[in-house]
């Protein structure tokens, strides 16, 4: 099974469909079609190809599986992918709202299309193969390469303050990065190698730890992003396209946490101890903070990527509790998030694309004209707040067990930005959905068409299964989450021995 | 010296000899047979070039000539490589221009194949007396060169600047060999090393490589040597300006890698302190004064300053990884100039002839889809941002800084170059997210091979970069074992 480059194919055939949209010259109406159908061909395909490596991933075995591994540019910097139990999910994650992205953009993207879906297809590429990568150059050309395609997708089809937004996205992005860059030079001195499996094995000294792990927390805190380094969100966020907040909500912010799950906890797990109050400080001020802010807002799209934003907080929280409920947690709650955010941006694109704007005073009363719109959008809230049932629910849950046995302020704390999702959630849905259609531009309004039906219900569908049924997730998750968790004790115990002794 | 050793020797400089008395001819062309001549004698000029190069790649021997002056080893050889490369992708690139450059004269190629030749002999040099001869050779045919158009007020200004600031560095230059001649009492670099590494190590050697620092800082102008750069950049016709940003700067490089490594290793901690201030304060520099620039010829200046700041870090680190770096980074450099060059050079529009603002650059994602597809990824290559060659031509020196501990250059390095992606990300903003204005002519043919050659190279490191890295190596490896 493993003898031929499965995760290479799940990489790079979006980049087989970039050739194939450069081989259509045609300018016209059907040239377009055309266009956007390749692309939606080709990132189906892989998203069916993800749910075979999924099922054909054994979780019942810790460590990496289809692992390929080339000869690359010398000084021990090889081509090395390879999944476990933490990152398969979100190699499937990603493939499945890709070609929503695309389904997404088929109407409200008529201007330079063939750049626009190349872009996103590279995008693909990129982030599969930042979750594949096991070489942490590797890894790093892949999670930095991304910051090229979101650039010009912000820029090109973004709002009105595009540019500001897709500098600012950049330039915040690109400051954490290279600093985490200088600290894979040093790890890579220290321990001899650039594969992730050998660093994980590696110790590295306790001193060293602490820069380490503060190189790659800048890179990743504002990748996740967490407070105060979360600026840049709200901004590219508003600006991005639909399919863009959906990508970057959905996909590029797991990149953080992912990093922070695949090499801040395994491979610095003193410097993770010692700056435990920071991390926990920091993710309660980013829940609590968040959702006021949230609460503000006159823009619906600003004020789900508040949310976001507090979301995130509770997923570093779970992954710095360290135990088996946070990590299993912060996973589930990562994937979730990835589901419910995605389908509120395609929820909010559903109205932009028909009103143009994204006030929430410019609306109201939808429930009357779109119904089914309304059923769906509060599945989504309900989720987003984390009602039992839904997935938000499952994730939220285990992160705040987790975080409940390292400290139970903290988890009460963390609790209150549970009470306040349901302020903005439920103050939300009242303002667009519920009270009397009395605006004359909304009577006009149609319910839901046949492709955002499509693109809806599967998310609505998932969400709910999820939130009865997270097993799937968790089957493939624990075995991995639960060596990591061994691990990390026994490095612990192993430097605690080092202190007495000494 | 014997008639034997004359003849190794000869044999030895074989592809230095095919440049000199070939200009020799072409200059006797072009004085007999006229104004007319010129493309013929770029044509032949370039002829020479590859003829050299191929000779040195696939006939010429390793070894020492002339009594210890010149020195041909790998690095010398892939150095010189890339050297010829350059030159003959700028005179390729100048033939399109000559006429309306008004540097359509039969000098031209001349010129450029003499500077050719001092490069060479820089890189080779392995004494003072050579290293000197070498640089004055390249330095007076660029002066010239500078203010090859006659006519433009501009173009002689910064041949005129160019000369007398490179006037006093030569000064400094010749100064600082003179010290260093005087304290250790020898020319020739192993010797010099010889001599300061039992020797303990006098204040007037030190003085002396301080000054030989100051005048090598200036060809590859660093700053505080680096006034002159902005102003010739712009005021040189603009395939002067692509010859200037690509090979001198390799051969100046290389040269100053053979020194500090060939000559100074015992005493690395005292040029180290050097390197790592230039260096600092060209990455900066580079970073910040480019970001207010509206001519794109004035910020590829200061660009190219702040990249020698780049490639400069990893010479500070002093090791074999180091001069790895050093070599990656000039290479990659060189490819991603001379392709932004020929995407400067096909800034030209019908009536106004080539446009050199930035702002020209309005909506070429529109226009020319292409074009602007490549020197988007130049600019992002420029700015280190990976899977793109730029990045990895960091990665390297960056790599050297971290492992010899040099920590606070690489992280205040890291940072410039976030300030650096700054304006390359306003060039990409100003192609694609802005108005259309109108359109270039389409780009003439040489510049589209250079273009999509360099681009893909640029695009394809990532399946190239390993044996270039080991060929890289390989020259670096020399330097240190004969050390």
């Amino acid at each position: 099974m493993t003898d031929w480059p499965i995760l290479s194919v799940a990489t790079f055939v979006p980049l087989v469909g970039v050739l194939l949209i450069l081989l259509i010259r045609d300018d016209s109406e059907t040239g377009r079609r055309n266009i956007r159908n390749v692309s939606l061909i080709v990132t189906t395909f892989n998203f069916l190809f993800s749910l075979f490596i999924w099922a054909n991933f054994d979780d019942s075995k810790v460590g990496f599986q289809f692992v390929e591994q080339a000869q690359w540019l010398g000084e021990g910097i090889s081509y090395h992918m390879g999944v476990d139990g933490i990152s398969v999910l979100f190699v499937v994650l990603t493939a499945f709202l890709m070609p929503l992205c695309i389904l997404a953009s088929w109407e409200s993207v008529q201007h330079r299309v063939k750049d626009y879906m190349i872009a996103f297809l590279i995008l693909e590429t990129l982030v599969i193969g930042a979750f594949c990568a096991l070489d942490i150059v590797l890894f790093y050309v892949f999670f930095e390469g991304g910051l090229i395609p979101m650039y010009l997708i912000i820029g090109v089809w973004g709002g009105k303050r595009r540019i500001y937004a897709a500098f600012k996205f950049f330039l915040y992005t690109l400051v954490g990065s290279v600093l985490m860059l200088l600290a894979i030079m040093a790890m890579y001195w220290n321990s001899g190698t650039t594969s992730i499996p050998d660093m994980l094995a590696h110790d590295f000294p306790a001193n060293m730890q602490i820069w380490l792990w503060l190189a790659f927390f800048a890179s990743f805190a504002v990748k996740l992003p967490l407070w105060p380094v979360h600026t840049w969100l709200p901004d590219a966020h508003v600006e991005a396209p639909t399919a863009g907040s959906v990508v970057l909500a959905g996909i590029l912010l797991k990149l953080g946490g992912y990093g922070f799950i695949r090499f801040s906890l395994p491979m610095f797990p003193i410097a993770s101890v010692e700056l435990w109050p920071l991390i926990f400080t920091l993710s309660v001020v980013a829940i609590i903070w968040a959702s006021l802010v949230a609460l503000m807002q006159d823009d619906v799209k600003k004020l789900i990527a508040y949310s976001s934003v507090a979301h995130m907080g509770y997923v570093k929280m779970g992954i710095f509790s360290a135990n088996a409920q946070g990590v299993n947690g912060a996973i589930f709650q990562m994937l979730s998030h990835g589901l419910v955010s995605a389908a509120l941006f395609l929820c909010v694109g559903v109205i932009y694309d028909r009103m143009h704007t994204r006030e929430i005073a410019a609306y109201g009363g939808l429930v009357n004209n779109m119904p089914k719109y309304a059923a769906v959008f509060l599945v989504f809230s309900m989720a987003n707040i984390g009602l039992p049932g839904t997935s938000g629910f499952v994730g939220e849950f285990l992160v705040l067990i987790g975080a409940f046995q390292v400290s139970s302020w903290i988890a009460i704390l963390a609790t209150l930005g549970v009470i306040l999702s349901a302020g903005y959630m439920l103050w939300l849905y009242r303002r667009v959905i519920f009270g009397p259609l009395e605006k004359e531009s909304l009577k006009s309004l149609l319910d839901l068409s046949q492709r955002e039906k499509v693109l809806l219900y599967p998310l609505a569908a998932l969400i709910i299964f999820f939130g009865v049924y997270p097993l799937p997730v968790f089957d493939v998750t624990a075995v991995t989450v639960d060596a990591l968790i061994n691990n990390y004790n026994a490095a612990l115990e192993a430097a605690n021995g080092l202190a007495l002794a000494d | 010296m014997t008639a034997e050793t004359l003849v190794a020797s000869l044999q030895l400089s074989t592809p230095e000899l095919i440049l000199a008395v070939g200009s020799m001819v072409l200059l006797m062309i072009g004085v007999f047979s006229g104004k007319q001549s010129s493309n013929m004698v770029t044509g032949l000029a370039v002829a020479l070039l590859i003829a050299a190069g191929v000779w040195m790649v696939l006939v010429s021997d390793l070894g020492v000539g002339y009594g210890g002056s010149f020195l041909q080893d790998p690095f010398a050889r892939f150095m010189k490589v890339l050297t010829l490369i350059g030159s003959i992708t700028a005179l390729a690139m100048a033939v399109g221009h000559a006429q309306e450059e008004q540097i359509d004269r039969f000098e031209f190629p001349v010129l450029i194949v003499l500077a050719t030749l001092g490069m060479m002999l820089m890189i080779s040099a392995n004494d003072l007396i050579a290293l000197y001869l070498g640089i004055e050779l390249q330095s007076l045919a660029l002066y010239v060169v500078a203010a090859i158009n006659r006519d433009s007020t501009r173009s002689t200004e910064a041949g005129l600047k160019y000369f007398v600031l490179g006037a006093l560095s030569s000064g400094m230059l010749l100064y600082g060999a003179s010290l260093i001649y005087g304290f250790t009492g020898h020319i020739g670099f192993p010797e010099i090393a010889a001599a300061v590494a039992d020797g303990e190590r006098s204040i007037g050697v030190v003085f002396g490589l301080v000054f030989l620092l100051a005048g090598i800082a200036f060809k590859i102008s660093a700053v505080p040597f680096h006034m002159w750069t902005p102003d010739v950049y712009e005021g040189a016709p603009t395939p002067v300006t692509a010859f200037f940003a690509a090979a001198p700067k390799i051969a100046a490089m290389a040269m100053l890698v053979r020194v500090v490594i060939g000559a100074f290793e015992p005493v690395a901690l005292d040029w180290q302190q050097i390197i790592v201030f230039i260096s600092i304060a060209s990455m900066v520099l580079g970073a910040f004064a480019a970001i207010g620039q509206r001519n794109i010829k004035r910020l590829m200046a200061y660009s190219s300053i702040g990249h020698m700041g780049y490639a400069l870090v990893g010479l500070a680190a002093g090791s074999q990884v180091g001069v790895r770096g050093v070599v990656i980074y000039m290479l990659i450099y060189m490819i991603t100039t001379l392709g932004t060059f020929a995407c400067i050079l096909a800034m030209r529009r019908k009536e106004e002839g080539n446009v050199e603002q930035i702002d020209d650059l309005s909506g070429l994602a529109s226009s020319n889809p292409l074009m602007a597809t490549i020197l988007t990824i130049f600019m992002f290559s420029l700015a280190g941002i990976p899977p793109l060659a730029g990045f990895f031509a960091k990665y390297f020196v960056f790599l050297a800084a971290i492992e010899s501990g040099l920590y606070a250059l690489a992280v205040i390095g890291v940072l410039a170059s976030v300030v650096g992606a700054y304006y390359y990300l306003r060039i990409v903003k100003i192609m694609w997210f802005d108005e259309a204005s109108a359109g270039f002519v389409p780009v003439a043919g040489e510049l589209r091979v250079v273009m999509g050659v360099s681009g893909l190279f640029v695009l394809g490191y990532v399946l190239v970069g390993g044996p270039l890295g080991r060929a890289a190596g390989v020259a670096a490896q020399t330097l240190f074992v004969a050390g």
